[in-house]
């Protein structure tokens, strides 16, 4: 029996063999959108440039040529061309790919995942368990990432790893919303009432039951979430608050190129442009993602 | 005289699973008489309702040899032409109000609807016939009725302002799918018992698709029991108890009966060859 | 001693400030291995009724007793008390295998060998056994109501209680259902108390039944009273006549 034919086997012969199965026709439909194809795409691109940095970078990205600055666009060795300290910008965008990653990274495993947590045991328990954690939800909500990020760096000092902290801290709300308001619905349905009726405890229903039905959607907003948190980074960046040079963290490395805007436009645009590529990748895929994984496709 | 006649029906959705044929090759003809439609889920039965009235969005195609309506080939009209029939000379009841009646409007508006626009009557005469109509399916304080909202209505209610508001335009032909399906089963004789004094009444032609083969055998004159897009029998509603086709004998015997005996009810044969996708 | 007794019972709904009251001093009585009916229309209480024994409505008055026993919503009463939902496109969990579906009750209470359980289960209720790690959307409703029965089976209750089970199938897959819930029964000696608005399933189903309406029991009938239209009330009366009505021949 050929790979296909397994994925596509009506009658599974084990639990993987059937989750494999049901990834396989949801990449399937997923792979009849080209859009969704192309952002997908980019961020392969995205990865494989940051996996291979050492390997695609033609330069260090750190050290300086003073003689060479300011080189444009096309000159031999730098296709990009220097920035303002010599530094080839190609090979700084290739190392800034690994922030960027990083970044990205460390926000999609801990805002989502608390965002799920919170939101789902509010849902679920409702009562004053629910306002509680609504109210938190709010205040967290209400916090400007700017002035938690000041602070942060006021306190810990300016680091990449302060800006990724307070980006974290404030981008859970959304997914606690999203995540209370689908275990609102799902927690009338009879599948549930039937486990209840099983003797099932909290624990397992929210785990077992609840989360796998909020997950698309928390995952459709993560996709689309991190084009907004690489834009927030570059802000930070952009202001000093984040990554600090050497680092070649684009939204550094805009902040820096602002003085040669008019003359030489590339030290700043070329990671502009890194930047609107990735995020422009995230939001085709998540749009994608949303026709796929919407249980209403997947539905009867 | 015929008013309808359908040949060589066939629906066909082109979906990315593959093509689906929910109605594979349906011939009937239909006076002003009643017709009945009967089938299971996945018969065509609904499919086949919406065909004559081409509504019947893309994926899904509708073709036949031939579908002519009082004389026009409905298959060669224009959309524009079709939704001059819709309404006036053929009317559509669906199974439930809840969904079929617009929630944020006054029943009394969407009554009026039609005649303002259609008709060009002015307010106080469309009025006077949307409250005749509600009258003539005995709804007893039509004026109440109509200020009021759909999810103010009871579900026997709504369906009768269902009726009510496709019957204004006095239709030909009128379409009723599953109307009292999602009915209590009191309330199901009643609607029943006005909808057919309306049929008979004006003459007009009627279609009454349900999956309940007893109640459609009561209520027309003749049935099409319909199974996976076919139709597999076509007879008097008086000599269903003489059916032939074995599906038709399975639907018939394979409802319990009050006071029956309580063995094991007769199931239908799925390995049967007229039950094979052919 | 009646295995099922409800005392009395008042479930009522609080809604926004209003209070709804689906159920008032319904009181009946079920003995082992009785089918017990209760039919209605849409809003007589038959189904809270139901969810007021798994703990799933609150009950505001009157008491209810399994086996002599006040009620009490603990790990011995769900394995006494089992219930199979009227739409079974909503009573499996769409992203769980039926393996999952099936072995889950065995796994909460600790028991074990849940594979040899899991195949006979779908064998009892005559489905291939290789449909074991299908997803719910992979089966039709027929089907799906076949995994809803066997679940309920999986943890050999006594009372199996139904919420119109058939009502969403279609006729030729109601009787097929219905057959196969006649033959788990008298495998099992179960008790069923079943709801319907058929009075044409009740009767086959049942030996005695209950009309219901507006949340109260209206009269309470056997089998054979039913079947010579022996109803004291006009309400049971209508509710014959309307489905008798279409019992031609």
């Amino acid at each position: 029996m050929t790979l296909t034919e397994w994925l596509r086997d009506p009658n599974p012969a084990s639990r993987r063999q059937a989750r494999l199965g049901q990834a396989w026709l949801a990449w399937l439909r997923l792979k009849r959108n080209p859009l969704a194809m192309a952002g997908l795409a980019i961020i392969v691109l995205l990865l494989v440039l940051a996996a291979f940095a050492p390997v695609l970078a033609t330069h260090d990205p750190i050290a300086q040529n003073l003689q060479n600055r300011l080189q444009p666009p096309g000159s031999p060795g730098h296709w990009l061309g220097t920035d303002d300290f010599g530094r080839d910008i190609w090979s700084r965008i290739v190392y800034g790919a690994r922030i960027t990653l990083s970044v990205i990274a460390l926000v999609a495993v801990t805002a989502p995942v608390l965002g799920l947590i919170i939101g789902t045991v509010a849902g679920y328990f409702g009562g004053w368990v629910d306002a509680v954690l609504m109210r938190v939800t709010d205040i967290f909500l209400a916090f400007p990432r700017l002035i938690l990020a000041l602070a942060l760096v006021a306190v810990l000092g300016p680091g990449i790893e302060n800006a990724v902290l307070a980006i974290a801290l404030t981008a859970w709300p959304p997914y606690a919303r999203v995540a209370r308001a689908e275990t609102l619905t799902v927690r009338n349905s009879d599948y549930i009432a039937a486990v209840r009726l099983q003797g099932a405890g909290p624990v397992r229903i929210i785990w077992g039951h609840i989360m796998p039905m909020c997950l698309p959607s928390v995952i459709i907003r993560v996709t689309l979430d991190m084009a907004g948190v690489i834009l927030i980074a570059a802000g930070l960046g952009f202001l000093g608050l984040g990554a600090q040079p050497p680092l070649s963290e684009w939204g550094l490395m805009i902040s820096a190129g602002r003085k040669y805007l008019f003359e030489q436009w590339w030290v700043a645009t070329m990671p502009g442009l890194a930047i609107f590529i990735v995020s422009l990748g995230f939001n085709l895929l998540g749009d994608g993602l949303r026709d796929v994984l919407d249980p209403r496709s997947a539905g009867k | 005289m015929t008013l309808l006649s359908v040949e060589n029906l066939r629906v066909t959705f082109d979906t990315e699973a593959g093509r689906v044929e929910a109605v594979r090759g349906v011939s009937f003809s239909l006076g002003r008489e009643r017709l009945g439609i009967v089938g299971e889920s996945g018969s065509g039965k609904t499919m086949t309702g919406r065909s004559v009235l081409r509504l019947i969005r893309p994926p899904g195609r509708i073709e036949a040899d031939r579908m002519t309506f009082d004389g026009q080939d409905l298959m060669r009209l224009s959309e524009r032409e079709m939704r001059a029939l819709r309404g006036p000379r053929i009317a559509m009841v669906m199974q439930d109000p809840k969904y079929s009646l617009n929630p944020v409007l006054r029943v009394g508006d969407q009554l009026m609807e039609g005649l303002r626009q259609r008709d060009r009557l002015g307010r106080a005469a469309a009025r006077a016939k949307a409250i005749a109509a509600l009258e003539a399916v005995q709804i007893r304080d039509p004026e109440r009725v109509m200020d009021a909202y759909p999810h103010e209505l009871s579900g026997g209610m709504g369906q009768r302002v269902m009726i009510a508001m496709m019957l204004i335009p006095n239709p030909d032909l009128l379409i009723a799918d599953e109307p009292t399906s999602a009915l209590d089963v009191t309330v199901q004789a009643e609607v029943l018992r006005i909808l057919d004094d309306l049929v008979r009444e004006r003459g007009m032609g009627l279609i009454f698709i349900s999956h309940d083969l007893r109640l459609v055998a009561r209520f027309c004159d003749r049935v099409l029991v319909m199974y996976k897009g076919r139709v597999v029998e076509e007879l008097a509603a008086a000599d269903l108890l003489n059916a032939r086709h074995p599906y038709t004998q399975g639907l018939l015997n394979c409802l319990p009966r009050i006071g029956g005996d309580r063995g094991p009810l007769p199931g239908l044969d799925r390995t049967a060859p007229w039950a094979q996708e052919a | 001693m009646a295995l099922i007794e409800i005392d009395n019972l008042s479930v009522t709904f609080t809604a926004q400030g209003r209070q709804v009251r689906a159920v008032e001093g319904v009181s009946l009585s079920v003995p082992a291995r009785e089918s017990y009916g209760l039919v209605g229309e849409s809003g007589s209480g038959k189904s809270t009724i139901l969810r007021a024994i798994c703990g799933l409505a609150p009950v505001s008055a009157g008491t209810i007793r399994i086996g002599g026993e006040v009620l009490r919503h603990d790990k011995a009463f769900v394995r006494r008390v089992q219930m199979v939902f009227q739409d079974p496109y909503a009573s499996l969990h769409p992203r769980h295998t039926l393996d999952r579906t099936l072995s889950e009750p065995l796994a909460i209470h600790g028991l074990g060998d849940a594979d040899r359980r899991v195949m006979q289960a779908l064998e009892a209720v005559g489905l291939p056994t290789s449909f074991r790690f299908r997803y719910p959307h992979q089966l039709s409703g027929g089907q799906r109501q076949r995994v809803a029965i066997a679940r309920a089976l999986m943890l050999e209750p006594e009372i199996v209680l139904l919420d119109e089970p058939t009502s969403a199938l279609d006729a030729s897959v109601q009787a097929e259902v219905l057959n196969l819930l006649s033959r788990l029964r008298d495998e099992r000696g179960l008790t069923f108390l079943m709801v319907s608005h058929d009075l044409a399933v009740i009767d086959h189903m049942c030996d005695r039944v209950l009309v219901m309406q507006h949340g109260r029991a209206v009269e309470e009938l056997t089998r054979d009273a039913l079947a010579g239209a022996q109803m004291k009330t006009d309400y049971a009366r209508s509710l014959f006549e309307a489905s008798a009505d279409r019992m031609m021949g």
